[in-house]
């Protein structure tokens, strides 16, 4: 190809029609420098990213031990996607992810009626802005181990108050199957806070002041206000963080990994930790890929439904 | 009247934080005194401190791991993304289009789905338990490529086909008139890159073994771990795992919230 043009490029200065010939060059002149432009990136994607993803639904195919060898790895065909759906903390996990969603309505409630009072006049909004979003830019383990002391199921903080308040046998959170995973959500969405906050603050300073000066003219009172202007205009704003929201919680790791791994008796484990737990700590690489293969799938028909809802329930 | 009710919202909301600090600051006897005692009685905030810094798991080791790791992951993340950004927006040419679209279509998956190959492949590179194995990992941001392409995409091209006109080439107008114009989106974006690699604990687990080459909060996990149930060292240690976060947030305080706010109108 390239030498073909080239060719044609000193046919043309032959036949003296340099015009041509110049155009012809400057845009050959323009591919390469794109191509230099965009190379690094699209080399390291394709080493990191790329060639990992297309190895992953190769090798969901496959049994194979990885510290024995390459010469070990046997294909298995669908075998490993089968003893997905009998494997019951595979299925546990998909159920904790399916409730740990919740965390999202939750949060975005949250954020979206804070965002409206910081939104309006009131004094210190830096100082709130950097309040709220604190958990967001701490790092999550430094976070998880504060967490873990104050839900200490004898002596921690939240207990102790809620002894003083007459509760005599308080939940012990983390260590309890049926309150670990209410205390991880809890502690989620005290993170996710900030992030939909500025979001949403961001998103009510786009709405045109006129249309709630023309509410005021008609006398409208803030509840009417807001469920007929602030609600309806935000709706892009809000689909987002529904659609990012959803797409961190199936992420969600380092939490689990401080405070819980996965236990008890399974109740905080979800697909990535159970992904993280076949590969690198039994080294099960077929099964794992099996697993990433669901989370892929999962992750993938979020965004398509995100594709298709952006132009069907949104207003703009 | 709104503002007091949101100011102890925002008390409430950092409660965890305050306790944090409060009990980095107490003697180990006084932690779980009730009524809680936010400001420490008996002070031990330096021999705490000292220890978490200069004990058996000296935190200035795991610091500067964490500094080099989060620095170099930040410049060279920037400089690629910048790069591929100015060659996505500004320089046309046919393949360009299609590939910004494969670019994009990785963002869609799960970092946890390629962790496995990742894995195995940096074993069989020599890239496993490294800093620079590490530091690849965070390199290549499709976010980053977005999030500036769109800053590039701003620039006029009049600018650029003026330069042009005047016989510069791209890497000069990209140099000179172009990444000067998008500074602060580079700004924003390298502040973000920052914060996340500094609290990135999955790829530390996964592709680090080697204690001395532990991360902040690889570090601050095993801390935890061997020192169960002394919680002052503890919270100092989260303390000093959050403080360098706190100080770049209040510093760029106004690129970290456009970034995010500009991620989250435009999508």
């Amino acid at each position: 190809m390239a030498s073909k043009q080239v060719a044609s490029v000193e046919e043309w200065q032959q036949q003296d029609s340099s015009k041509k010939a110049k155009k012809s060059r400057i845009e050959k002149n323009e591919s390469l420098a794109g191509l230099l432009f965009i190379s690094p990136m699209f080399i390291g994607i394709s080493v990191i990213v790329l060639f990992p993803i297309v190895a992953t639904f190769i090798l969901a195919f496959a049994d194979w031990k990885f510290v024995t060898g390459i010469d070990q790895l046997q294909w298995v065909g669908f075998d490993n996607f089968r003893a997905l759906l009998n494997d019951e903390k595979f299925i546990k996990s998909i159920i904790n992810n399916a409730v740990f969603i919740l965390t999202v309505p939750i949060t975005m409630i949250i954020a979206l009626f804070l965002a409206v009072i910081i939104d309006k006049n009131v004094y210190l909004k830096g100082y709130f802005k950097v309040a709220f979003f604190m958990p967001y830019i701490s790092s999550v383990v430094a976070i998880a181990v504060v967490w873990q002391v104050l839900f200490h199921p004898s002596q921690g903080p939240i207990n102790q108050v809620l002894m003083s308040l007459g509760i005599d046998n308080p939940p012990t959170w983390i260590s309890d199957p049926n309150f670990a995973l209410i205390s991880l959500m809890t502690i989620h969405i005290w993170i996710s806070i900030g992030f939909s906050l500025i979001v949403y603050i961001a998103g009510l300073q786009s709405i045109p002041k006129e249309l709630y000066e023309a509410a005021d003219i008609d006398g409208a009172n803030s509840w009417y206000k807001f469920k007929s202007i602030t609600f309806p205009m935000i709706s892009p704003t809000s689909f987002f963080l529904l659609i990012t929201g959803i797409i961190a919680s199936f992420k969600v790791f380092d939490l689990i990994a401080v405070l819980t791994q996965g236990g008890p008796l399974n109740s905080t484990t979800m697909l990535v930790w159970h992904l993280y737990e076949r590969a690198f700590l039994e080294l099960d690489v077929g099964y794992a890929s099996a697993i990433a293969v669901v989370l892929f799938l999962f992750v993938f028909l979020i965004t398509i439904i995100q594709w298709i809802g952006q132009k069907k329930w949104v207003n703009y | 009247m709104s503002t007091i009710i949101l100011f102890f919202c925002s008390i409430a909301f950092l409660l965890p934080f305050i306790w944090m600090l409060s009990t980095s600051l107490k003697i180990e006897a006084d932690v779980f005194k009730y009524p809680i005692e936010w400001i420490p009685s008996r002070w031990n905030g330096i021999a705490n401190y000292q220890e978490v810094w200069f004990g058996e798991q000296p935190f200035y080791l795991y610091y500067w791991n964490s500094i080099k790791v989060a620095v170099l992951t930040t410049v060279i993340s920037a400089t690629v993304s910048a790069l591929a950004a100015y060659g996505f927006s500004k320089v046309r040419f046919p393949a360009g289009g299609w590939l910004f679209l494969v670019v994009l279509a990785t963002y869609m998956v799960p970092p946890q789905a390629s962790l496995v190959p990742q894995f195995i492949l940096y074993r069989y590179l020599g890239l496993f338990d490294t800093h620079i194995g590490l530091i690849l990992l965070g390199s290549f941001s499709v976010l980053g490529t977005f999030m500036l392409r769109q800053f590039f995409i701003g620039i006029h091209n009049d600018f650029i086909d003026a330069a042009k006109i005047d016989g510069a080439g791209h890497w000069r107008i990209f140099w000179r008139i172009a990444l000067p114009i998008v500074r602060p989106a580079v700004a924003t974006y390298a502040i973000l890159r920052f914060i996340w690699t500094w609290n990135d604990y999955q790829n530390p687990l996964i592709f680090l073994r080697t204690d001395a080459l532990y991360t902040i909060q690889l570090a601050m996990q095993k801390f935890t771990t061997l020192n169960g149930s002394f919680y002052t060292l503890i919270m100092a240690a989260a303390v000093s795992a959050i403080l360098p976060l706190l100080i770049v947030f209040i510093l760029g305080q106004k690129h970290v919230i456009d970034g995010i706010a500009l991620g989250g109108v435009k999508g």
